[in-house]
């Protein structure tokens, strides 16, 4: 496998009252070009930590992430990240809000007419050319996901970070992005890190599955390959044998060796229901 | 307010529910300011009726409203006296060259005495001119303090320092500094404007550079995230990012100072004498006729309805420039 992004053993320490909290603990992951990465894991077990390593908006204490074999020390238009609350800016509208980010990418390398066009490309990979003039307050919770991915698509990353990007949306808005998702990535190849709670997300959207321990000192517990053929179709999956498979392998991970202990008796709760929670996966996601 | 369904369902007869509602409306906007101004005017009346003064009766809403048609015509005779004159110099000069085609002629400027309206002008100018210039100089500085947090750490007590001060306690020094700094033989602007904008200045400061700065520094991390990953330039940032994302707080600040510039205003001319509604209020005061009182009661109406106006462009300029069309601005 050809390294295209390297993690090696990215640690991260945070100032606290009492000293130093380690959050991340020697966190080593090869990505290579065109892979789609899910990183999973409880509240709280750093994913979002690494995921910021990687954009440059923090700093590992030790270790460091090389893309294509150069060292990420700040953030920076080509590790482009899809904010889990869209993030856009609300007074600009949809397309001004690409635009600001296409302006800022190819300022000099593309032509105004060119800009344009690409701008509206963008917005027409994730199906949202009727509402360019819309700001964010006039659209859908799926709808600003949607212009989100398109601003981060649009800076034509090398490595796409996504924090959660669906996390705060219904069920079947989800379904519906998860699938153009699935399309976009399939056409432009992008190299993808996204993070989730969502089990039937990672195994439908992922190549890999990274599933971190609970910190405090989190790093990867596991790495499962999910080597289920493209194109993916969510409906014939719910039967397939491999795809329940996975789906079993990560949540028999979450939920019996890396269960979250809270408490004494929210642990004995979890345990009587932990058996429901396998039967019925979507309320894991929407328990989250 | 609209009719709910479910009133006009229970209802039978919901079709005179519309017409109540317009009826709750118009009583909400018109009827009750209507009924609260008439109960002030019967308060005002008769209180002020009982109230005797060294120069006679507390003025009543009738001597008031005397005094304006009073003060209205005087500026009117005022500035007919001021036509009249220019007229007779030209008249007088038209003569002076047909006799002597060579003769120097001069106009002279009238001095009559400014009237109550010239009076306003004179303390719009002065506040909107001190108001601006400390606007300039204080959203500036809000960003810089709200950006960097050890501007702000240097910058905090100093402003603690001075946002309390009286306009009264700079007013003497104000006014020192300018006679000894502002000497020139052909001046622009009169020491006493001069004066009394400064005092102004630095008085309305302070609350649009504290809003500014908690505005700046609050703006939201994602936000700040996304200007990083973009790499955008220390100007994109300010005016696409930063600037945008904390003008609710930046106008709330400029509110804040220019109602106390306005207040500031009336208290510095009256203590300096320089022109404006301070000065009218004083010499009235000074003056003590039997009409003084009423004629100070218009200029305190007068100032009171300038400043509430001054607030509305405020928020009307707000409602332009903002981006939240949906915000609650009152």
């Amino acid at each position: 496998m050809k390294k295209y992004l390297q993690l090696s053993e990215v640690s991260i320490d945070f100032p606290i009252p009492k000293g130093l909290f380690r959050a991340l603990d020697k966190v080593s992951l090869d990505i290579a070009q065109g892979e789609f990465v899910s990183l999973i894991g409880h509240s709280g077990c750093g994913k979002s930590t690494v995921l910021n390593i990687v954009a440059g908006l923090h700093q590992a204490t030790e270790g460091g992430v090389l893309l294509e074999d150069r060292e990420v020390n700040a953030p920076g238009p080509e590790r482009a990240v899809v904010f889990q609350n869209h993030s856009l800016l609300p007074w600009l509208t949809a397309y001004e809000n690409v635009e600001l980010a296409v302006k800022q990418v190819f300022k000099g390398k593309k032509s105004k007419a060119e800009m344009r066009e690409w701008i509206i490309h963008n917005l027409d990979l994730v199906q949202m050319t009727h509402a360019l003039d819309k700001r964010p307050d006039e659209i859908s919770g799926g709808m600003k996901q949607r212009v989100g991915i398109a601003r981060a698509l649009a800076m034509e990353p090398k490595v796409l970070l996504m924090d959660e990007p669906f996390g705060a949306l219904d069920a079947l808005t989800r379904a519906h992005l998860q699938d153009s998702l699935m399309e976009i990535h399939a056409d432009l190849g992008n190299t993808v890190i996204m993070i989730t709670h969502d089990v039937d997300e990672a195994v439908l959207l992922s190549d890999r599955i990274v599933m971190m321990t609970n910190g405090p000192a989190a790093t990867i517990g596991e790495i499962l390959h999910i080597d289920l053929e493209r194109p993916r179709k969510r409906v014939e999956l719910a039967g397939d044998a491999r795809y329940n498979h996975f789906r079993q392998a990560v949540l028999s991970f979450l939920y019996e060796r890396q269960r979250k202990v809270e408490d004494f008796g929210a642990q004995k709760k979890a345990h009587e229901h932990e058996h429901e929670a396998v039967a019925a996966p979507l309320k894991v996601s929407a328990a989250k | 307010m609209k009719s709910t369904p479910l009133s006009s369902i229970s209802q039978p007869s919901g079709r005179t529910l519309p017409g109540l509602d317009l009826f709750m409306q118009l009583s909400r906007s018109l009827l009750l300011p209507v009924i609260g101004i008439l109960l002030f005017l019967f308060i005002w009346f008769n209180g002020a009726r009982m109230i005797h003064t060294s120069l006679g009766e507390f003025p009543g809403p009738v001597q008031v409203w005397e005094q304006t048609t009073n003060l209205v015509a005087e500026h009117q005779q005022e500035h007919q006296r001021e036509q009249d004159f220019y007229a007779r110099q030209e008249v007088r000069n038209a003569q002076t060259l047909a006799a002597n085609p060579e003769a120097k002629v001069t106009i002279r400027p009238y001095t009559g005495k400014p009237t109550f309206l010239d009076q306003i002008v004179t303390s719009l100018v002065t506040v909107l001119s001190g108001f601006v210039l400390a606007s300039l100089i204080a959203i500036p500085l809000g960003i810089l303090i709200g950006l960097n947090e050890s501007v702000y750490a240097a910058v905090n007590p100093l402003i603690q320092l001075f946002k309390p001060v009286s306009p009264l306690a700079w007013l003497p020094l104000v006014t020192m500094v300018v006679s000894a700094v502002y000497v020139s033989q052909d001046p622009a602007f009169s020491k006493s404007f001069l004066t009394s904008m400064f005092t102004v200045l630095l008085c309305c400061l302070w609350p649009t550079v504290i809003n500014t700065a908690v505005g700046v520094a609050n703006v939201s991390k994602d936000l700040l995230n996304v200007s990083q990953v973009l790499r955008l330039g220390v100007l994109t940032h300010v005016f696409k990012i930063i600037v945008p994302a904390s003008l609710p707080l930046m106008f709330t600040g400029l509110r804040l100072s220019l109602g106390i510039a306005w207040m500031v205003l009336i208290a510095a001319e009256m203590l300096a004498q320089s022109p404006g509604l301070g000065k009218f209020v004083w010499d009235e005061f000074q003056n003590g006729s039997s009409n003084s009182l009423g004629r100070i009661m218009v200029a305190v109406l007068a100032i009171g309805l300038i400043g509430f106006m001054l607030d509305r462009s405020m928020l009307f300029l707000q409602r332009k420039v903002s981006w939240d069309k949906n915000a609650i601005m009152r």
